[in-house]
């Protein structure tokens, strides 16, 4: 019995201190979305809503040749940014653990400076970078390289991708940087002290080790990018654009709020789908340690 | 060098940057040997057992390994394999993978290897933990996965790095036994780092002890302790108990000392375990050597007149902390608490005494 | 043991550090370049496009907007990463893991659907768009960071400290002030921080959210538009960067210090 009033109590003190954030949440996260969800199955007639439950919203965005491209387009996008980001920033992350020495912060620090300014400028200066008359292309025609502009690298989903891999790099580095610190470095002693060669201390210890932090940054760049709606509008062109982009248009210009709700949800599904794929990667890697 | 030396260790230098850590160690230790470094933290012992192990290269001097010189020997292609103060389970594995871990280049085939691990495991009493995570592992059962990934690999030396000081007192007891057996049977070199004088005395066949990066003294056990070479080494290995005297000569026959309580007294020539030349030297007298002499007819070698500062009760015995006439210093005094004998309290005048054959000269 | 690091990992992170910089090598080059096209070659050092950047009255009214965004948020979710910090640190209560990871869920969506959903309610409730606004979505989006820190301080709290000071006469709110704030301290400074940035750096959910005041990002969002803007948009890019890296460098100071007083 006292042990039932211990717990009641503790529950009690409990949701004091978490109630307010949890009302924020609920009333501003979950609900929002919850009508969101209740706007995806209506339907937009000119300026009136129709409150009829109906799946056409959904049979658009999945047979509407342009909404299903956009869709697989963000995700195919998404992936590869993820890919090339954690991809080129597991080296540096690697050689600024295992060989930083003193210099460990000043070389994060190094990192970090390209990032201290705005987001949108960061994106919008690959365009000066990329563009007919940016950077590259008046480079190469002052050394007589090229005659004409080169198109192919602005515009595009290369161009989207340049840009994000560069604007998520140090949320990717850091991560891996974290689990590669917490390798206790007497595991790779006692991996070599049992007879490894570099090559399979590193694929044997250190990568299974640093893998929390190879997921963490696998779904910390992941999840905005495949949303992302900057990127693609300034640097995408039409044939970079992402599904982000269409679900501000159907909310703004077109005006169908019930399709955009749709399109979003579908999108929310996907990055939850795979979102929950590497959670459960991430539990067989961590959950089991203290 | 000997024949049967399996390390052998040669002026051996190490700077961390400014810093001397290793200052010039000759060292000699026999294939079979359970060997101790023994000496404070910051000593250096565990730096000189990681240039064993090839974690650290010396600045200079030599490590030869049966008969083998190390020098640009990487750690993994040396015959020796290392105990860590951190048990270094890999996380990432179960008992079975940390144990066959080492196993992996050696060519056996799956079921050799199953078998050396079962073996190995039944060796360290951990049968039946196969598949058990190493997170699910007690402090001592990982001290014992550890020792089975070392010893799987056949080394010619164990380097054992501080194995037992994150464990409680009743399980560092009952390991100190086990890695002893173990090392009997297996006849393979241990070399141990630690900073219990204890533990040393209990396993090691040999100790050395060290200060400051260098060895103040080897010897075995009894060596250490009964004729220690300085103040510090005694000081460290347990208590003494020191009085002043007068070094006068030194003959074949003994040592005659001066000492201003006693007179001239002579002692044989093994009671000094360092030579050392005519001048001022210390006597040393171990504590469980002297003894309170409790009836009038009680007699000894030297005898002093005191009174009791402190009692110190341990259940088996009683440490008595003495003030003599004539020292300043007080004298400690361990007495066993046997069956009718008594126990003194602060304050109780006594009679000490101790004989000639448990003194020490030394520096 | 390796001593030395590889030449040709060496040289993966210079040409790395090199991808990392090149964007932002161009601001200062165009922010002093003497053409308002924004182009090589090079035309001539100007201050012309601080100048003109010094006469944009929106710039000012976004940069307030954006201040008090950005305070706001930070103050909120630091309040909010307390309180859960803390009532998952200590206490058990049903449905703890639910309500945490409501909480935390804004980590794993992306901020356009926070922006969107959140412009459907205000829309459908007929509720005009506000700096509230942006400040709730920006609140949702910084309390798991503030959670995050500030369950780290909290987690390496020992219980016993708290104990202590009971035990010496100490009220629990006393306790809170005299022990556990100050040893939350840098938490909750991170805390702040990382709130402050997320909100002032946020682009979308502002652009969904904001009414008539923009942001500083909806407002650059805009000049970007104009191609005759780019000049001053690379003069307050590269401020932007020249103050934050001042600011962030006043800041790793102030921590050394207190590490050194604290003998941390």
């Amino acid at each position: 019995m006292a042990d039932f009033w211990e717990k009641t109590r503790d529950s009690f003190a409990g949701w004091r201190l978490i109630g307010l954030p949890f009302g924020f949440g609920f009333l501003l996260l979950l609900t929002p979305l919850l009508l969101m969800v209740l706007l995806s199955f209506w339907t937009q007639d000119y300026l009136d809503l129709r409150r009829d439950f109906t799946l056409a919203n959904y049979r658009e965005v999945f047979t509407h040749p342009v909404f299903f491209t956009l869709i697989k387009r963000s995700l195919a996008i998404a992936l590869v940014v993820t890919l090339v980001t954690v991809l080129l920033a597991f080296p540096v992350a690697y050689f600024i653990s295992f060989y930083g020495g003193k210099r460990k912060t000043l070389l994060l620090f190094l990192i970090t400076i390209p990032f201290w300014t705005s987001y949108l400028l960061r994106i919008f200066l690959w365009k000066i970078i990329l563009g007919y008359n940016g950077v590259i292309n008046s480079g190469l025609s002052s050394l007589n390289l090229i005659d004409a502009p080169l198109s192919f690298i602005l515009y595009n989903s290369n161009a989207v991708v340049l840009a994000l891999s560069h604007a998520w790099a140090p949320f990717a580095i850091l991560p891996i940087f974290v689990s590669l610190e917490k390798i206790d470095r007497s595991l790779l002693e006692a991996g070599r002290d049992l007879g490894d060669s570099a090559y399979r201390s590193f694929f044997f210890i250190t990568l299974p080790l640093a893998m929390p932090g190879i997921i963490a940054a696998t779904l910390i760049v992941f999840i905005p990018t495949i949303g992302d709606y900057v990127t693609p509008k300034l640097v995408g062109g039409t044939e970079g654009l992402m599904v982000a982009n269409m679900i501000q248009v159907q909310f703004a210009k077109a005006n169908n709020a019930p399709l955009g709700a749709s399109l979003a949800l579908v999108s929310l599904c996907i990055v939850m789908l795979i979102a929950l794929i590497f959670l459960f990667l991430n539990r067989k890697y961590l959950g089991r340690r203290v | 060098m000997k024949q049967q030396d399996m390390v052998v260790v040669s002026d051996l230098r190490k700077n961390f940057g400014e810093l001397q850590v290793v200052k010039g160690i000759d060292l000699n230790i026999g294939a079979g040997e359970f060997f101790s470094l023994l000496g404070p933290s910051g000593c250096g012992k565990t730096t000189l057992l990681r240039m064993i192990a090839g974690f650290e290269t010396a600045n200079s001097g030599s490590i030869t390994i049966d008969g083998k010189p190390m020098e640009g020997v990487d750690a993994n292609e040396r015959p020796t394999n290392m105990v860590f103060q951190s048990y270094a389970i890999f996380p990432h594995l179960n008992v079975e993978q940390n144990v066959a871990y080492g196993l992996k280049k050696s060519g056996l085939s799956a079921d050799a290897v199953r078998g050396r691990v079962d073996a190995m495991l039944k060796l360290v009493d951990l049968e039946g933990y196969h598949k058990r995570p190493s997170y699910a592992l007690s402090g001592g059962q990982k001290q014992r996965v550890a020792l089975a990934r070392a010893l799987i690999m056949q080394p010619k030396v164990l380097l054992l790095d501080e194995p037992l000081s994150a464990l409680d007192k009743k399980l560092r007891e009952q390991m100190q036994h086990e890695l002893r057996r173990l090392q009997r049977t297996l006849g393979i070199t241990f070399i141990l780092v630690t900073h219990d004088q204890e533990e040393a005395l209990i396993m090691s066949d040999r100790i050395a002890v060290m200060f400051d990066g260098r060895i103040a003294q080897i010897g075995t056990p009894r060596e250490i302790y009964e004729r220690p070479v300085n103040r510090h080494v005694a000081s460290f290995i347990g208590v003494m108990n020191f009085l002043d005297g007068t070094l006068k000569s030194v003959s074949k026959k003994g040592l005659q000392i001066a000492s201003k309580t006693f007179g001239s007294i002579y002692l044989a020539p093994e009671q000094m375990p360092a030579p050392l030349e005519a001048g001022a030297v210390t006597l040393g007298v171990r504590p469980e050597m002297m003894s309170v002499l409790y009836k009038a007819s009680d007699q000894a070698d030297y005898e002093l007149q005191g009174k009791v500062v402190s009692v110190d009760y341990y259940g088996d015995m009683s440490f008595y902390t003495i003030a003599v006439q004539g020292s300043k210093e007080h004298l400690a005094v361990c007495m066993r608490n046997t069956v009718g004998r008594h126990v003194y309290d602060e304050g109780d005048a006594v009679r000490l005494g101790w004989s000639n054959a448990s003194m020490v000269v030394l520096r | 043991m390796k001593h030395s690091s590889p030449i040709a990992l060496s040289v993966f992170v210079v040409i790395y550090l090199v991808f990392l910089y090149a964007p932002i090598f161009l601001l200062p080059i165009f922010a002093f370049n003497d053409s308002a096209v924004i182009a090589f070659p090079l035309s001539g050092f100007t201050l012309h496009w601080f100048k003109e950047l010094w006469g944009e009255d929106v710039l000012f009214r976004a940069a307030t907007n954006s201040l008090i965004i950005a305070v706001s948020t930070a103050v909120l979710s630091t309040c909010f990463g307390v309180l859960t910090a803390r009532a998952m640190a200590r206490h058990q209560f049903i449905g703890k893991k639910p309500i945490f990871g409501l909480i935390m869920a804004p980590l794993f969506l992306p901020e356009i659907i926070i922006g969107v959903s959140m412009l459907i309610v205000l829309l459908q409730l007929g509720l005009a768009l506000s700096l509230w606004t942006v400040i709730i979505g920006h609140t949702l989006i910084a309390t798991p960071f503030s959670v995050s820190i500030l369950a780290t301080a909290f987690n390496n709290m020992d219980r016993s400290l708290e104990e202590a000071s009971l035990d010496l006469g100490e009220t629990r709110i006393g306790t809170f002030r005299r022990v556990i704030l100050p040893l939350v301290a840098p938490g909750l400074i991170s805390s702040l921080l990382i709130g402050f940035i997320i909100s002032l750096d946020e682009f979308v959910i502002a652009f969904f959210l904001t009414g008539t005041d923009p942001t500083l990002p909806v407002y650059i969002w805009s000049l970007l538009r104009f191609p005759s803007k780019l000049p001053i948009v690379m003069a307050l890019g590269f401020l932007l960067l020249v103050l934050s890296l001042i600011l962030l460098s006043l800041f790793e100071a102030a921590r050394r210090r207190s590490e050194r007083l604290t003998g941390g």
